[in-house]
């Protein structure tokens, strides 16, 4: 499943458009940067409401391969900006963390 | 006549020595300098996992020096199977080392938290990340980390 598939089938809001045809291998969700650095797998889609551009800087460095703002959490200026020089996919939905990753959960169970 | 040869190494790559400075109570800069390290890793052809673990682990220190310690500055050794990280500021110190190392354990400040950092990952991730880490420091001078990551074969 690439990027571009999870757009499609989460029904997500492109907001910043790095490689969309990266492969999502995983899912991780949570919103405390050095918590999900030190847990999150490259490939994964990370679901959070932290919008900074620390964020971005995580998402660089973790190497996940987009980051999911749920319930429609802000992406600040700075952050979009610094998404746009990295190449670092951001999506956005109106769905909480739980319902997006359960839905990604499914969708890779199904390719498994 | 004389004859220079150079023997191409694994990453094409002996002993390159970077060195930066890290600003201090400026999150939006924290981060250049592992960026800019992952980077050059990447441009001399290190393994994925590697970059990773260097990136993290730097980023990791950088924070740390950005809440802290009111910035600092980063010395990185990059050798085809070793890469050692250096990262020294004049802080106020680490009071119970073997406490900061614990999960969860922070100090820092609420505003920091806010921003999505200060949950006590720093130090813990900086270890799960690298195959050694050293910790040199001393109240009211500073702390001195260094960290290696070798490179499998």
């Amino acid at each position: 499943m690439t990027v571009r598939d999870l757009i499609t089938d989460l029904q997500l809001n492109p907001l910043v458009e790095g490689d969309l045809g990266r492969a999502v291998t995983g899912g991780y969700s949570g919103d405390l940067l050095s918590w999900v650095m030190g847990r999150a797998k490259a490939g994964d889609a990370w679901f959070s409401v932290m919008g900074n551009v620390n964020a971005v800087a995580v998402c660089v460095l973790a190497d996940v391969a987009c980051l999911v703002l749920c319930e429609n959490a802000a992406l600040d200026e700075a952050a979009r900006a610094r998404a746009e020089l990295e190449n670092v996919t951001v999506l956005r939905s109106n769905d909480t963390a739980y319902a997006l990753a359960a839905a990604l959960s499914k969708r890779l169970e199904r390719i498994v | 006549m004389q004859m220079v040869c150079t023997v191409a190494t694994r990453y094409e790559v002996n002993n390159l020595k970077l060195h930066y400075d890290v600003s201090g109570d400026d999150f939006t800069r924290a981060g250049e300098a592992s960026g800019a390290i992952k980077a050059t890793l990447k441009r001399l052809g290190f393994p994925a996992d590697v970059i990773r673990r260097v990136a993290i682990a730097m980023y990791e220190g950088e924070i740390n020096m950005v809440i802290h310690a009111d910035g600092g500055v980063a010395d990185v050794e990059i050798e085809p199977d070793l890469i050692v990280i250096t990262l020294t500021d004049r802080g106020p110190g680490i009071p119970d080392v073997e406490k900061a190392m614990q999960e969860g354990f922070s100090t820092a400040p609420e505003t920091v938290r806010n921003l999505g950092f200060g949950a006590g990952m720093g130090l813990p991730n900086i270890k799960r990340y690298t195959d050694t880490l050293t910790i040199d420091t001393e109240i009211g001078k500073g702390t001195c980390i260094r960290m290696t990551i070798a490179v499998p074969a």
